[in-house]
């Protein structure tokens, strides 16, 4: 079980590298939406539990994060006619070596962080605090509107992530609040994209800089 | 009465939704406001019977920001009453049912005794303000809906990180992890330390993102610039005073912990560098809206400050929460009339609207003293209770600066207001049929004359609220 969790953390990371340098925004999508899902299934193989409650906190997140959100942003893609380039304002080479960077600072302060000893895997924090960074540098150098969605994306699933150490002791409603907001939040930046879309006819955040200082 | 405090205004906004008159629908705000602020007035009547253990209850902070809101919003409904009227060609069915629903979100951070609860809350404000900054619906209101949108959502979310490490703090203490506010404070000593340093950084970043404390504060100048007057003073006045009672509340829990000089030296710093981004950004602004927007910035620097001085600033910082929704109300409302009445909101085109419009445009002039600090108005006295504050803690350093940042913005301010004011009426500007009317200008008389009253005189009530919300975090006495 250890082993495994370790493993889908392990992949999580290597998912955010992935983000970083692709190109193809489709591609950018379902890795997020991977991303999402594997997200979703940690806490039954972070606490072993099964049974009819555990689905109840496992398939909310698999299914928005996995199927719903993903979908959205595919439609979005489609009704947009998005070209499907990630088109990056700092290159895919040094959005890799800042993804790098980020999962070095991420490891060196959850080093000042203690963790309880009974946690299972030391790396749910490093790991979680890395795809927070990672978010970041999305948002922060993507040109695109749906890409600086996906940054978002990216870093709300850094914090699910840290979520993971609460399972246990926390009321699964804190869960269910945060999925509902992420939801809704979604659901009005899609809004506004679709907005964007038809004003400016792609969605280029290039075109939003009439105000500026 | 808390049932009451939240359903009310969100019953409204549903019937909002149903109500087919574009001209009668804008009543129900002030109908919804006069309700809330009857209420709201019931509440802090008996406020010392409201202080339950459960996830909602009413401590002195939580009733002075319930309170400011209805009424801020009280008088706001009226004057969107007017302004709506000016704007019929547009639907404004979304527009009323999000003000009706911001209204009892707000009151539901107010009420948040859980962090949890204060948290979904105070996202969903801010969901719910996203339609109020995109009223315009033109390419500018976009941008800054987006850029509204964006960064106080990545905020927002990097204060549920920092409630994350709080609860993993109390665990970490070996304590049942809790983010409510009454079993924090009770077992705040025991929380893991570097957790709970973790945590005050992430919820102050996250919500000051929120009260746009400088460099978090970009959405600012975008969305107050691009959406109505009326809205900017809602979330100036309201908006920013919630998400300062979410640092408050981190605040509160570090103090308890005894790690209040650690929480104060970010406090401090922030402020200082709000105060100072505020005073660059001022200084040749133009546009009269975005100069709103950065002085709302330096305001917030000055309430982080407050907070981080401590001793007696703690309540100044409480009354100048208080003084700066009311100066900021009445300069957005001005603000607003002109640029209706001009078509225009840069200084190259607006001039001389004393004369144009009597009654904005010399309102505009005052609330400019009022904001910047000049007496016999009530934030010199707020400001001048910090500024005092912080020379008797022995910070001659933050005095100064603060002082001199303060007298950088109010030269900055007034030499974009009195261009604005003064002179004959500009020939660029377009000749629109706009003129000060009742609904658009009573409610300015109204915030003028409240903001001159706390400058001569501070309610008994208020000032023992202000005393009692101070006491939170200073320890009684």
């Amino acid at each position: 079980m250890e082993a495994l969790l370790d493993l889908l953390l392990v992949a999580i990371v290597l998912l955010n590298f992935f983000v970083l340098g692709t190109s193809r925004l489709r591609a950018v999508i379902r890795a997020v939406g991977a991303q999402g899902v594997i997200l979703g299934v940690l806490p039954l193989l972070a606490h072993g539990a099964a049974g009819p409650r555990a689905l109840l906190v496992v398939l909310p997140p698999v299914l928005l994060k996995g199927i719903v959100i993903p979908a959205m942003l595919m439609r979005a893609l489609r009704t947009a006619q998005i070209k499907r380039e990630v088109e990056p304002f700092l290159g895919f080479a040094p959005s890799l070596v800042l993804g790098a960077l980020g999962m070095a600072a991420a490891l060196a302060l959850s080093q000042q962080l203690p963790l309880l000893p009974g946690q299972r895997s030391g790396l749910v924090v490093p790991a979680s605090l890395a795809t927070v960074l990672v978010g970041f540098v999305l948002l922060t150098t993507r040109l695109k509107a749906i890409t600086q969605v996906l940054g978002y994306l990216v870093l709300e699933n850094g914090i699910f992530l840290f979520g993971l150490l609460l399972m246990e002791a926390m009321p699964f409603l804190l869960e269910i609040a945060a999925l509902l907001d992420l939801f809704v939040a979604i659901f009005v930046m899609g809004i506004i994209l679709n907005h964007i879309s038809r004003e400016f006819s792609d969605i280029d955040t290039q075109h939003l800089s009439a105000l500026r200082e | 009465m808390f049932a009451l405090s939240i359903l009310c205004p969100l019953g409204l906004a549903g019937l909002a939704l149903a109500v087919p008159s574009n001209r009668w629908r804008p009543w129900l705000l002030p109908l919804a406001a006069a309700a809330n602020l009857v209420l709201t007035a019931g509440i802090l009547r008996r406020a010392g019977t409201f202080r339950g253990a459960g996830w909602v209850a009413l401590d002195p902070a939580g009733a002075l920001v319930l309170g400011l809101l209805a009424v801020l919003f009280g008088v706001c409904s009226f004057y969107t009453v007017g302004y709506l009227g000016h704007r019929q060609e547009r639907s404004n069915r979304v527009f009323c049912a999000c003000l009706l629903a911001f209204l009892s979100l707000a009151n539901l951070v107010a009420w948040s005794r859980h962090l949890a609860l204060l948290w979904v809350a105070l996202e969903a404000t801010t969901l719910a303000a996203a339609p109020l900054i995109y009223f315009n619906r033109n390419r500018r209101s976009i941008e800054a809906t987006w850029k509204y949108l964006l960064v106080c959502s990545v905020g927002i979310a990097l204060a549920l990180l920092g409630s994350f490490f709080l609860a993993y703090a109390c665990l970490h203490g070996g304590l049942a992890p809790s983010l409510h506010l009454g079993d924090l404070l009770a077992h705040a000593p025991r929380l893991s330390k570097p957790w709970l340093h973790g945590a005050f950084v992430l919820l102050l970043v996250g919500y000051g993102t929120k009260m746009g404390l400088a460099p978090l504060h970009t959405w600012k100048p975008d969305a107050y610039g691009e959406a109505p007057g009326v809205v900017g003073a809602l979330l100036a006045g309201g908006m920013t005073s919630l998400a300062f009672l979410a640092v408050f509340r981190a605040f509160q829990v570090c103090a308890a912990a005894g790690e209040a000089a650690y929480a104060r030296g970010m406090l401090l710093a922030l402020g200082l560098f709000s105060m100072a981004a505020a005073g660059v950004f001022v200084v040749r602004q133009r546009d009269i809206k975005r100069l709103l927007a950065y002085s709302s910035v330096e305001h917030m620097g000055v309430l982080a400050l407050g907070l981080g001085i401590g001793g007696a600033a703690t309540a100044g910082a409480f009354l100048h929460l208080v003084n700066n929704a009311l100066a900021k109300g009445l300069l957005f409302l001005c603000a607003g009339n002109i640029h209706r009445a001009y078509g225009a909101k840069t200084t190259d085109e607006v001039a001389g609207a004393a004369r144009r419009l009597p009654l904005s445009g010399w309102l505009f002039l005052l609330g400019l003293l009022a904001a910047t600090g000049s007496p016999p108005f009530g934030p010199f006295q707020s400001l001048f209770a910090i500024g005092r504050a912080a020379l008797e803690a022995g910070r001659p350093w933050v005095a100064g600066s603060f002082g001199f940042f303060l007298l950088v913005v109010f030269t900055g301010m007034g030499a974009t207001v009195l261009a604005v004011v003064q002179g004959p009426p500009s020939p660029a500007a377009r000749s629109t049929a706009y003129r000060d009317g009742l609904l658009t200008g009573a409610p300015l008389l109204v915030f003028f004359g409240l903001v001159l009253l706390l400058g001569l005189w501070l309610p008994p009530p208020l000032a023992d609220l202000l005393r009692q919300a101070a006491e939170l975090v200073e320890g009684a006495g």
